[in-house]
Protein backbone atom coordinates (compact mmCIF):
# COMPACT_ATOMS: atom_id res chain seq x y z
CA UNK A 1 0.00 0.00 0.00
CA UNK A 2 1.52 3.31 -1.03
CA UNK A 3 1.73 6.21 1.38
CA UNK A 4 -0.68 8.25 -0.72
CA UNK A 5 -3.56 5.73 -0.69
CA UNK A 6 -3.07 5.03 2.98
CA UNK A 7 -3.46 8.72 3.57
CA UNK A 8 -6.71 9.03 1.63
CA UNK A 9 -8.13 5.90 3.26
CA UNK A 10 -7.41 7.30 6.66
CA UNK A 11 -8.96 10.63 5.93
CA UNK A 12 -12.22 8.99 4.73
CA UNK A 13 -12.37 6.00 7.06
CA UNK A 14 -14.72 6.00 9.98
CA UNK A 15 -11.78 5.22 12.19
CA UNK A 16 -9.77 7.70 14.12
CA UNK A 17 -6.41 6.42 15.23
CA UNK A 18 -6.16 9.29 17.69
CA UNK A 19 -8.89 7.71 19.79
CA UNK A 20 -7.65 4.84 21.94
CA UNK A 21 -8.92 1.30 21.22
CA UNK A 22 -11.25 0.03 18.49
CA UNK A 23 -14.29 1.98 17.53
CA UNK A 24 -16.86 0.85 15.01
CA UNK A 25 -19.55 3.08 13.65
CA UNK A 26 -22.88 1.39 13.03
CA UNK A 27 -26.61 1.88 13.48
CA UNK A 28 -27.86 1.54 17.04
CA UNK A 29 -30.50 -1.02 16.04
CA UNK A 30 -27.94 -3.18 14.29
CA UNK A 31 -25.69 -3.07 17.34
CA UNK A 32 -28.57 -3.96 19.66
CA UNK A 33 -29.63 -6.85 17.42
CA UNK A 34 -26.03 -8.08 17.33
CA UNK A 35 -25.85 -8.02 21.11
CA UNK A 36 -29.20 -9.71 21.53
CA UNK A 37 -28.49 -12.53 19.14
CA UNK A 38 -25.19 -13.34 20.79
CA UNK A 39 -26.45 -13.41 24.35
CA UNK A 40 -29.68 -15.37 24.16
CA UNK A 41 -30.43 -16.62 27.64
CA UNK A 42 -32.69 -19.66 27.37
CA UNK A 43 -35.56 -20.55 29.64
CA UNK A 44 -35.30 -24.37 29.58
CA UNK A 45 -38.91 -25.55 29.50
CA UNK A 46 -37.85 -29.19 29.70
CA UNK A 47 -40.93 -31.41 29.83
CA UNK A 48 -39.82 -34.75 28.39
CA UNK A 49 -36.98 -36.59 26.68
CA UNK A 50 -36.14 -33.59 24.45
CA UNK A 51 -34.86 -31.94 27.62
CA UNK A 52 -32.15 -34.60 27.81
CA UNK A 53 -30.94 -33.51 24.39
CA UNK A 54 -31.20 -29.90 25.54
CA UNK A 55 -28.93 -30.76 28.46
CA UNK A 56 -26.53 -32.51 26.10
CA UNK A 57 -26.50 -29.36 23.98
CA UNK A 58 -25.56 -27.38 27.05
CA UNK A 59 -22.77 -29.76 28.05
CA UNK A 60 -19.13 -29.73 26.93
CA UNK A 61 -19.33 -31.81 23.75
CA UNK A 62 -21.85 -29.63 21.93
CA UNK A 63 -21.27 -26.52 24.04
CA UNK A 64 -24.14 -24.14 23.47
CA UNK A 65 -21.95 -21.33 24.85
CA UNK A 66 -20.30 -21.11 21.43
CA UNK A 67 -23.51 -19.30 20.47
CA UNK A 68 -23.79 -17.24 23.63
CA UNK A 69 -26.76 -19.19 24.93
CA UNK A 70 -25.18 -21.10 27.80
CA UNK A 71 -26.81 -19.05 30.55
CA UNK A 72 -29.84 -21.23 31.26
CA UNK A 73 -32.12 -19.12 33.39
CA UNK A 74 -34.52 -20.88 35.69
CA UNK A 75 -36.18 -17.57 36.38
CA UNK A 76 -38.32 -16.46 33.44
CA UNK A 77 -37.63 -12.83 34.32
CA UNK A 78 -34.02 -13.18 33.19
CA UNK A 79 -34.67 -15.25 30.08
CA UNK A 80 -34.82 -14.26 26.41
CA UNK A 81 -35.75 -17.46 24.60
CA UNK A 82 -38.04 -20.21 25.81
CA UNK A 83 -36.97 -23.61 24.52
CA UNK A 84 -40.05 -25.79 24.85
CA UNK A 85 -38.50 -29.24 24.84
CA UNK A 86 -41.01 -31.99 25.37
CA UNK A 87 -44.64 -33.03 25.53
CA UNK A 88 -46.95 -30.28 26.68
CA UNK A 89 -49.98 -31.74 28.40
CA UNK A 90 -53.10 -29.65 28.82
CA UNK A 91 -52.47 -29.65 32.54
CA UNK A 92 -49.01 -28.16 31.97
CA UNK A 93 -50.09 -25.83 29.16
CA UNK A 94 -51.29 -23.04 31.40
CA UNK A 95 -48.09 -23.13 33.45
CA UNK A 96 -46.06 -22.85 30.23
CA UNK A 97 -48.20 -19.90 29.20
CA UNK A 98 -47.77 -18.24 32.57
CA UNK A 99 -43.98 -18.60 32.50
CA UNK A 100 -43.98 -17.23 28.95
CA UNK A 101 -45.90 -14.18 30.12
CA UNK A 102 -43.42 -13.65 32.95
CA UNK A 103 -40.56 -13.37 30.46
CA UNK A 104 -39.73 -9.75 29.60
CA UNK A 105 -39.81 -8.51 26.01
CA UNK A 106 -38.09 -8.99 23.64
CA UNK A 107 -38.57 -12.75 23.81
CA UNK A 108 -38.50 -15.65 21.41
CA UNK A 109 -39.71 -19.22 21.45
CA UNK A 110 -38.20 -22.40 20.05
CA UNK A 111 -40.49 -25.44 19.73
CA UNK A 112 -38.04 -28.28 20.10
CA UNK A 113 -39.09 -31.67 18.76
CA UNK A 114 -42.24 -33.27 17.43
CA UNK A 115 -44.32 -33.00 20.64
CA UNK A 116 -43.78 -29.30 21.20
CA UNK A 117 -44.31 -28.58 17.49
CA UNK A 118 -47.44 -30.65 16.85
CA UNK A 119 -48.24 -33.00 19.72
CA UNK A 120 -46.06 -35.64 18.09
CA UNK A 121 -47.13 -39.21 18.58
CA UNK A 122 -49.44 -38.23 21.44
CA UNK A 123 -52.75 -37.98 19.63
CA UNK A 124 -54.46 -38.03 22.95
CA UNK A 125 -57.07 -36.35 25.11
CA UNK A 126 -54.34 -35.21 27.49
CA UNK A 127 -51.80 -33.55 25.18
CA UNK A 128 -51.78 -30.08 23.64
CA UNK A 129 -51.39 -30.51 19.88
CA UNK A 130 -48.55 -28.06 19.36
CA UNK A 131 -47.27 -25.25 21.55
CA UNK A 132 -48.14 -22.75 18.80
CA UNK A 133 -51.75 -23.01 19.93
CA UNK A 134 -50.59 -21.20 23.06
CA UNK A 135 -47.55 -19.01 22.23
CA UNK A 136 -45.98 -17.49 19.12
CA UNK A 137 -43.23 -19.83 17.94
CA UNK A 138 -40.20 -18.50 16.04
CA UNK A 139 -38.39 -21.73 15.21
CA UNK A 140 -39.68 -25.31 14.97
CA UNK A 141 -37.18 -28.14 15.24
CA UNK A 142 -38.12 -31.55 13.86
CA UNK A 143 -36.99 -34.79 15.45
CA UNK A 144 -38.05 -37.15 18.18
CA UNK A 145 -35.98 -36.05 19.97
CA UNK A 146 -33.81 -33.79 17.77
CA UNK A 147 -30.06 -34.24 18.02
CA UNK A 148 -28.10 -31.45 19.73
CA UNK A 149 -26.84 -30.37 16.30
CA UNK A 150 -30.46 -29.78 15.27
CA UNK A 151 -31.08 -27.61 18.31
CA UNK A 152 -27.95 -25.61 17.54
CA UNK A 153 -29.12 -25.24 13.94
CA UNK A 154 -32.44 -23.96 15.28
CA UNK A 155 -30.63 -21.54 17.55
CA UNK A 156 -28.58 -20.25 14.60
CA UNK A 157 -31.80 -19.81 12.60
CA UNK A 158 -33.21 -17.79 15.48
CA UNK A 159 -30.03 -15.70 15.54
CA UNK A 160 -30.53 -14.96 11.86
CA UNK A 161 -34.12 -13.88 12.60
CA UNK A 162 -32.97 -11.56 15.38
CA UNK A 163 -30.20 -10.17 13.18
CA UNK A 164 -32.76 -9.01 10.65
CA UNK A 165 -35.22 -7.55 13.11
CA UNK A 166 -36.32 -4.02 12.34
CA UNK A 167 -36.17 -1.13 14.75
CA UNK A 168 -39.19 -0.79 17.00
CA UNK A 169 -40.45 2.38 15.25
CA UNK A 170 -40.44 0.59 11.90
CA UNK A 171 -42.19 -2.41 13.41
CA UNK A 172 -44.92 -0.23 14.89
CA UNK A 173 -45.27 1.68 11.61
CA UNK A 174 -45.61 -1.65 9.80
CA UNK A 175 -48.34 -2.82 12.16
CA UNK A 176 -50.20 0.52 11.77
CA UNK A 177 -49.97 0.23 7.99
CA UNK A 178 -51.30 -3.32 8.07
CA UNK A 179 -54.24 -2.19 10.20
CA UNK A 180 -54.94 0.56 7.65
CA UNK B 1 -45.95 -63.88 37.21
CA UNK B 2 -43.25 -66.11 35.83
CA UNK B 3 -44.55 -69.51 34.88
CA UNK B 4 -42.60 -72.67 35.55
CA UNK B 5 -39.96 -71.10 37.76
CA UNK B 6 -39.67 -72.36 41.29
CA UNK B 7 -40.67 -68.99 42.69
CA UNK B 8 -43.73 -68.71 40.43
CA UNK B 9 -44.99 -72.14 41.42
CA UNK B 10 -44.64 -71.59 45.16
CA UNK B 11 -46.22 -68.16 44.85
CA UNK B 12 -49.16 -69.75 43.09
CA UNK B 13 -49.48 -72.51 45.66
CA UNK B 14 -49.54 -70.12 48.61
CA UNK B 15 -52.00 -67.73 46.96
CA UNK B 16 -54.21 -70.67 45.97
CA UNK B 17 -54.31 -71.85 49.57
CA UNK B 18 -55.23 -68.31 50.65
CA UNK B 19 -58.04 -68.18 48.08
CA UNK B 20 -59.49 -71.40 49.54
CA UNK B 21 -59.15 -69.93 53.02
CA UNK B 22 -61.11 -66.86 51.96
CA UNK B 23 -63.88 -69.03 50.51
CA UNK B 24 -64.05 -71.04 53.75
CA UNK B 25 -64.05 -67.95 55.94
CA UNK B 26 -66.63 -65.90 54.02
CA UNK B 27 -68.72 -68.45 52.14
CA UNK B 28 -70.14 -68.56 48.64
CA UNK B 29 -72.30 -65.44 48.82
CA UNK B 30 -69.40 -63.17 49.66
CA UNK B 31 -66.56 -64.91 47.82
CA UNK B 32 -68.31 -65.70 44.57
CA UNK B 33 -65.67 -67.16 42.37
CA UNK B 34 -62.10 -68.46 42.44
CA UNK B 35 -60.07 -68.56 39.25
CA UNK B 36 -56.62 -69.81 38.44
CA UNK B 37 -54.74 -68.98 35.27
CA UNK B 38 -51.08 -69.94 34.78
CA UNK B 39 -50.43 -69.93 38.50
CA UNK B 40 -52.18 -66.62 39.13
CA UNK B 41 -55.09 -66.70 41.54
CA UNK B 42 -58.07 -64.40 41.28
CA UNK B 43 -60.91 -64.15 43.77
CA UNK B 44 -64.15 -62.43 42.79
CA UNK B 45 -65.85 -60.85 45.77
CA UNK B 46 -69.26 -59.26 46.30
CA UNK B 47 -68.85 -55.48 46.47
CA UNK B 48 -70.59 -55.26 49.86
CA UNK B 49 -68.11 -57.71 51.38
CA UNK B 50 -65.04 -56.25 49.73
CA UNK B 51 -63.78 -54.29 52.71
CA UNK B 52 -64.00 -57.16 55.18
CA UNK B 53 -62.34 -59.59 52.77
CA UNK B 54 -59.51 -57.14 52.05
CA UNK B 55 -59.17 -56.43 55.75
CA UNK B 56 -58.88 -60.17 56.41
CA UNK B 57 -56.19 -60.43 53.72
CA UNK B 58 -54.23 -57.61 55.32
CA UNK B 59 -54.61 -58.62 58.97
CA UNK B 60 -54.87 -62.41 58.96
CA UNK B 61 -53.23 -63.55 55.72
CA UNK B 62 -50.29 -61.15 55.80
CA UNK B 63 -50.76 -59.30 52.50
CA UNK B 64 -48.87 -56.21 53.63
CA UNK B 65 -48.24 -54.83 50.14
CA UNK B 66 -50.92 -53.41 47.84
CA UNK B 67 -49.36 -53.40 44.37
CA UNK B 68 -52.15 -51.73 42.46
CA UNK B 69 -55.78 -50.75 42.40
CA UNK B 70 -57.28 -50.57 38.94
CA UNK B 71 -60.66 -50.70 37.28
CA UNK B 72 -62.20 -52.24 34.18
CA UNK B 73 -65.05 -50.83 32.09
CA UNK B 74 -67.14 -53.66 30.62
CA UNK B 75 -69.52 -51.36 28.78
CA UNK B 76 -72.79 -53.01 27.84
CA UNK B 77 -72.64 -55.48 30.71
CA UNK B 78 -74.38 -55.24 34.03
CA UNK B 79 -72.76 -54.44 36.42
CA UNK B 80 -70.67 -52.24 34.18
CA UNK B 81 -67.44 -51.77 36.12
CA UNK B 82 -65.02 -54.00 37.92
CA UNK B 83 -62.47 -52.95 40.53
CA UNK B 84 -59.26 -54.92 40.82
CA UNK B 85 -56.85 -55.17 43.76
CA UNK B 86 -53.39 -56.68 43.38
CA UNK B 87 -52.19 -57.93 46.75
CA UNK B 88 -48.71 -59.15 47.55
CA UNK B 89 -46.26 -59.50 50.38
CA UNK B 90 -43.10 -57.48 50.77
CA UNK B 91 -40.94 -60.63 50.62
CA UNK B 92 -42.61 -61.57 47.29
CA UNK B 93 -43.86 -64.85 48.74
CA UNK B 94 -47.36 -64.72 47.31
CA UNK B 95 -49.55 -62.68 45.01
CA UNK B 96 -53.35 -62.61 45.03
CA UNK B 97 -55.81 -60.70 42.87
CA UNK B 98 -59.21 -59.59 44.14
CA UNK B 99 -61.98 -58.36 41.91
CA UNK B 100 -65.42 -56.95 42.64
CA UNK B 101 -68.15 -55.92 40.20
CA UNK B 102 -69.34 -52.32 40.56
CA UNK B 103 -72.60 -51.10 39.02
CA UNK B 104 -72.96 -47.57 37.71
CA UNK B 105 -73.56 -45.14 40.58
CA UNK B 106 -72.31 -47.57 43.22
CA UNK B 107 -69.51 -46.47 45.52
CA UNK B 108 -66.55 -48.55 46.64
CA UNK B 109 -65.34 -48.49 50.23
CA UNK B 110 -61.86 -46.99 50.48
CA UNK B 111 -59.01 -49.11 51.81
CA UNK B 112 -56.69 -46.22 52.64
CA UNK B 113 -56.85 -47.26 56.31
CA UNK B 114 -55.47 -50.71 55.39
CA UNK B 115 -52.81 -49.68 52.87
CA UNK B 116 -51.75 -46.04 52.69
CA UNK B 117 -50.68 -46.47 49.09
CA UNK B 118 -54.35 -46.93 48.18
CA UNK B 119 -54.76 -43.16 48.52
CA UNK B 120 -53.26 -42.27 45.14
CA UNK B 121 -54.40 -45.48 43.44
CA UNK B 122 -58.00 -44.75 44.34
CA UNK B 123 -57.67 -41.15 43.23
CA UNK B 124 -56.45 -42.39 39.86
CA UNK B 125 -59.37 -44.80 39.54
CA UNK B 126 -61.73 -41.94 40.40
CA UNK B 127 -60.04 -39.59 37.94
CA UNK B 128 -59.87 -41.98 35.00
CA UNK B 129 -62.99 -44.15 35.48
CA UNK B 130 -65.23 -42.08 37.71
CA UNK B 131 -65.71 -44.64 40.47
CA UNK B 132 -66.12 -42.93 43.83
CA UNK B 133 -64.68 -44.19 47.12
CA UNK B 134 -66.45 -43.72 50.43
CA UNK B 135 -64.19 -42.87 53.33
CA UNK B 136 -61.33 -41.61 51.15
CA UNK B 137 -59.53 -38.74 52.93
CA UNK B 138 -58.84 -36.67 49.80
CA UNK B 139 -60.85 -37.84 46.81
CA UNK B 140 -59.90 -35.43 44.03
CA UNK B 141 -58.43 -35.86 40.58
CA UNK B 142 -54.78 -36.79 40.39
CA UNK B 143 -53.84 -36.71 36.67
CA UNK B 144 -56.39 -34.39 35.11
CA UNK B 145 -57.16 -31.05 36.74
CA UNK B 146 -59.92 -30.49 39.24
CA UNK B 147 -62.93 -29.38 37.20
CA UNK B 148 -62.24 -31.46 34.07
CA UNK B 149 -65.69 -32.71 33.12
CA UNK B 150 -64.94 -36.25 31.84
CA UNK B 151 -63.45 -39.56 32.94
CA UNK B 152 -61.17 -40.39 30.01
CA UNK B 153 -60.74 -44.15 30.41
CA UNK B 154 -64.45 -44.89 30.15
CA UNK B 155 -65.32 -46.71 26.94
CA UNK B 156 -67.63 -44.01 25.60
CA UNK B 157 -64.86 -41.41 25.79
CA UNK B 158 -63.10 -40.96 22.43
CA UNK B 159 -59.32 -41.39 22.31
CA UNK B 160 -58.94 -38.01 20.63
CA UNK B 161 -60.54 -36.33 23.64
CA UNK B 162 -63.32 -33.79 23.97
CA UNK B 163 -63.09 -30.03 24.11
CA UNK B 164 -63.43 -28.44 27.53
CA UNK B 165 -62.70 -25.02 28.94
CA UNK B 166 -61.92 -23.87 32.45
CA UNK B 167 -60.74 -20.25 32.34
CA UNK B 168 -57.33 -19.72 34.01
CA UNK B 169 -57.04 -23.40 34.96
CA UNK B 170 -56.88 -25.49 31.82
CA UNK B 171 -58.56 -26.28 28.53
CA UNK B 172 -58.57 -29.27 26.21
CA UNK B 173 -59.26 -29.93 22.55
CA UNK B 174 -59.69 -32.76 20.07
CA UNK B 175 -56.50 -34.39 18.79
CA UNK B 176 -56.33 -35.00 15.01
CA UNK B 177 -56.10 -38.75 14.49
CA UNK B 178 -55.89 -38.75 10.65
CA UNK B 179 -57.74 -42.02 10.21
CA UNK B 180 -56.33 -43.57 13.38
CA UNK B 181 -55.94 -44.85 15.99
CA UNK B 182 -53.60 -47.48 14.56
CA UNK B 183 -54.05 -50.57 16.68
CA UNK B 184 -53.69 -54.32 16.49
CA UNK B 185 -56.79 -56.47 16.64
CA UNK B 186 -56.87 -59.71 18.62
CA UNK B 187 -57.64 -62.81 16.61
CA UNK B 188 -56.17 -66.02 15.28
CA UNK B 189 -55.35 -64.63 11.83
CA UNK B 190 -51.98 -62.87 11.88
CA UNK B 191 -52.66 -60.77 8.78
CA UNK B 192 -55.92 -59.28 10.05
CA UNK B 193 -54.25 -58.76 13.41
CA UNK B 194 -51.70 -56.32 11.98
CA UNK B 195 -51.98 -52.69 13.12
CA UNK B 196 -54.61 -50.91 11.07
CA UNK B 197 -56.37 -47.57 11.17
CA UNK B 198 -59.64 -47.93 13.02
CA UNK B 199 -61.12 -44.91 11.28
CA UNK B 200 -62.62 -43.56 14.47
CA UNK B 201 -61.44 -39.98 13.96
Amino acid sequence: MSAETADTTLSHAAYDSKVEGNIIFTRLDAAINWMRKNSLWPMPMGLACCAIELMATGAARFDISRFGAEVMRFSPRQADVMIVSGTVTYKMALAVRRIWEQMPDPKWCIAMGACASSGGMYRSYAVLQGIDKLLPVDVYISGCPPRPEALLEGLMKLQRIIEGEKPIEEQIAGIREAQG
Amino acid sequence: MSRGTENGTSQGAEAGADASRLRKEFGRTKVREMREFRGEHTVVVKLGALKEVLSHCRMALGYDFLLDVSSVDNMGEDPRFEIVYELATLDDRKHLRLKAPVAEGEEVVSVVDLWKTANWHEREVYDMMGLRFTGHPNLKRILMWEGYPYHPLRKEFPLAGKPSEMPDVAFSGIAPLEGGPFVTSPGSDRVSGEPRAKGES
